[in-house]
């Protein structure tokens, strides 16, 4: 079920004094599959392009297309819509509203008129894709777990729609090394299986490490995408993007600099450790 | 009598109301005048905690806390040992209170009864310090999370402190406003030889202190220079930290046999040991 952007553009307060192009012309289509890292400097539109996806946002000018068909269109059923993009917000925590985890799980899935043994189904098995343990924290508030559990929580409302494609903004911000890494592999895992990912993040080593596909957004315009080894080798590009690059790929281009022979597009540290070492194994040789 | 360091704890624990196990438990802390350092460890090590005993927004359950020379139990002594140590916490919009920049920092000198023409001359300074003047009759909400981070700072800087206590302060900024943010608590570090403490989860800030410690469970598990602390890969990892990522590569490589030296922590150090052993003939350059 394939996304798809079409000349998009959006404007904020259009005809007032306070105007702002926030997406600029956007064409972009997202496949079946892929893992999209939406990438770009603060207030570059990432966000704007994000609420797009799923019908929040409607393009000033341009159309979004799910499967070959406007999702804008007047046929179109939003709440099947909006069923089928699953869209976790920045600090979606901050969302949770019901007495318990379950209740707060099963709002969605409840809401869309499911039988109430198919919601029970749906709240274990997204408790379990967020690695939360239905039968110690199902019947507790929310508002009690840490930060990093009731982001989980949040992100399991979502998953409990069960969408085929997941759009995330920003999900690790503001989490310690451990949540972080709890959420990004769960990331992992639900694309594995088999989900469609956009996620927009400011780090770029979590997207070197997981994005099939990037797409670099600078003042609402599209200006660079393709897999990350080709997009990171944009230094230029990147760095307009005011966008860094991953520590892997920097010390790549420092050891070129220095006489080292290596391909110049190497940008994880597990390649440039294989490198290193059989380097190191013919110098030694 | 009284310590001379700038910030004292002395055998504290700490135990939150209602809860039935401690915090922070016998904790020794002294910071010297014009120190640097940053507290490391994840999320409920009690970090936190830590950070809001050192300006008397907790007191210890046991032990003391002296700030320059100040018992924080001391009552009468509130106001100064919240001038001398200001802190600035995670989330830039809940620490501004008021409509315009300028009057957001001139809250704390209103409360404190300077005179008119001195709290002018202050607020001009502060806001200048931290490269906010152009913004001074802007709004607070119309600012970027860096830039509402640096009226924070502004606003502890016209209180004219030795510390600032920062918990957090970067987590919720995208990588530019984190760069910003830092630096400038760097530069009043340097120049003013105002005491830093610095509470992050992100390795590369601690990198730049003067002295890292790391708090778990309560209590402070490892302390040193960052170079000392973050050649513990294997330690850190089991505490839930990252290290930074020249120094994992370096590890990994280390343990695959190639003899790199310990405590390697940026790319350009990383870049010419990896020459050094590569090719030794040009590693002078």
């Amino acid at each position: 079920m394939p996304l798809e952007l079409k000349h998009v553009t959006y404007t904020y307060s259009a005809g007032s004094a306070f105007q702002v192009t926030a997406l600029d012309d956007i064409s972009l289509t997202i496949g079946d599959g892929e893992f999209i890292a939406l990438v770009g400097h603060t207030g570059c539109g990432k966000s704007t392009l994000v609420q797009h996806l799923n019908g929040l946002l409607k393009p000033t000018s341009g159309q979004v297309l799910l499967n070959g068909e406007d999702i804008n269109g007047e046929k179109v059923n939003r709440r099947a819509l909006r069923q089928k993009v699953g869209l976790v917000f920045q600090y979606p925590e901050y969302q949770l509203f019901e007495e318990t985890v379950a209740k707060d799980i099963a709002f969605g899935p409840k809401n869309q008129g499911l039988p109430a043994d198919e919601v029970d189904r749906r709240v274990r098995r997204a408790m379990e894709h967020v690695h939360l343990n239905y039968e110690k924290l199902a019947e507790r508030s929310p508002f009690e777990l840490s930060g990093g559990q009731m982001r989980r929580v949040a992100i399991a409302g979502v998953l409990a729609m069960e969408p085929q494609i997941l759009v995330l903004d920003e999900p690790t911000a503001g989490l310690d090394p451990r949540g972080r890494d709890r959420i990004l592999g769960m990331v992992r895992e639900l694309h594995a299986e088999g989900v469609t990912v956009v996620m927009v993040s400011h780090s770029m080593e979590d997207v070197a490490s997981l994005a099939t596909r990037m797409v670099v957004l600078s003042h609402g315009r599209l200006v660079a995408e393709g897999e990350p080894r080709a997009v990171f080798r944009q230094h230029e590009i990147m760095e307009e993007a005011g966008l860094d690059i991953p520590d892997a790929a920097k010390l790549c281009g420092a050891l070129i600099a220095r006489g080292i022979s290596l391909p110049d597009d190497l940008y994880t540290q597990d390649e440039l450790r294989e490198h290193l070492l059989r380097l190191w194994k013919e110098a030694r040789a | 009598m009284a310590p001379t360091e700038r910030l004292v704890v002395q055998d504290v624990s700490f135990t939150y109301e209602e809860s039935p196990s401690p915090a922070l438990t016998h904790v020794d802390l002294k910071v010297r005048p014009g120190e640097f350092l940053a507290i490391l460890g994840h999320n409920g090590s009690g970090k936190s905690t830590l950070a809001k005993l050192l300006n008397a927004l907790y007191l210890p359950t046991e032990g003391r806390v002296w700030v320059c020379g100040m018992d924080t139990a001391d009552e009468d002594r509130l106001w100064d040992i919240r001038s001398q140590a200001g802190m600035i916490f995670q989330n830039p919009d809940n620490q501004i209170v008021a409509t315009v920049v300028r009057e957001d920092v001139a809250f704390g000198l209103e409360n404190l009864g300077v005179p008119h023409d001195e709290m002018v001359e202050r607020i001009d300074r502060a806001l200048e310090t931290v490269n906010m003047t152009p913004f001074a009759e802007k709004a607070p909400h119309m600012l970027s999370g860096g830039q509402k981070q640096r009226v924070a700072i502004a606003g502890i800087l016209a209180m004219q402190p030795s510390c600032i206590i920062a918990d957090e302060a970067t987590a919720m900024l995208d990588p530019q406003g984190r760069r910003d943010v830092l630096s400038t608590v760097q530069r009043l570090n340097r120049e003013k030889g105002i005491t830093v403490v610095w509470i992050t989860h992100f390795m590369e800030e601690a990198v730049q202190a003067d002295r890292v410690i790391v708090v778990s469970d309560g209590g402070v598990v490892l302390q040193g220079k960052p170079r000392e602390i973050f050649s513990q890969v294997d330690r850190m990892r089991e505490l839930h930290l990252d290290v930074p990522r020249m120094t994992s590569l370096a590890d990994s490589l280390r343990k695959e046999g190639m003899p790199l030296p310990d405590g390697i922590l940026t790319v350009d150090e990383m870049a010419k040991e990896v020459t050094r052993l590569l090719c030794p003939s040009s590693s002078n350059t």
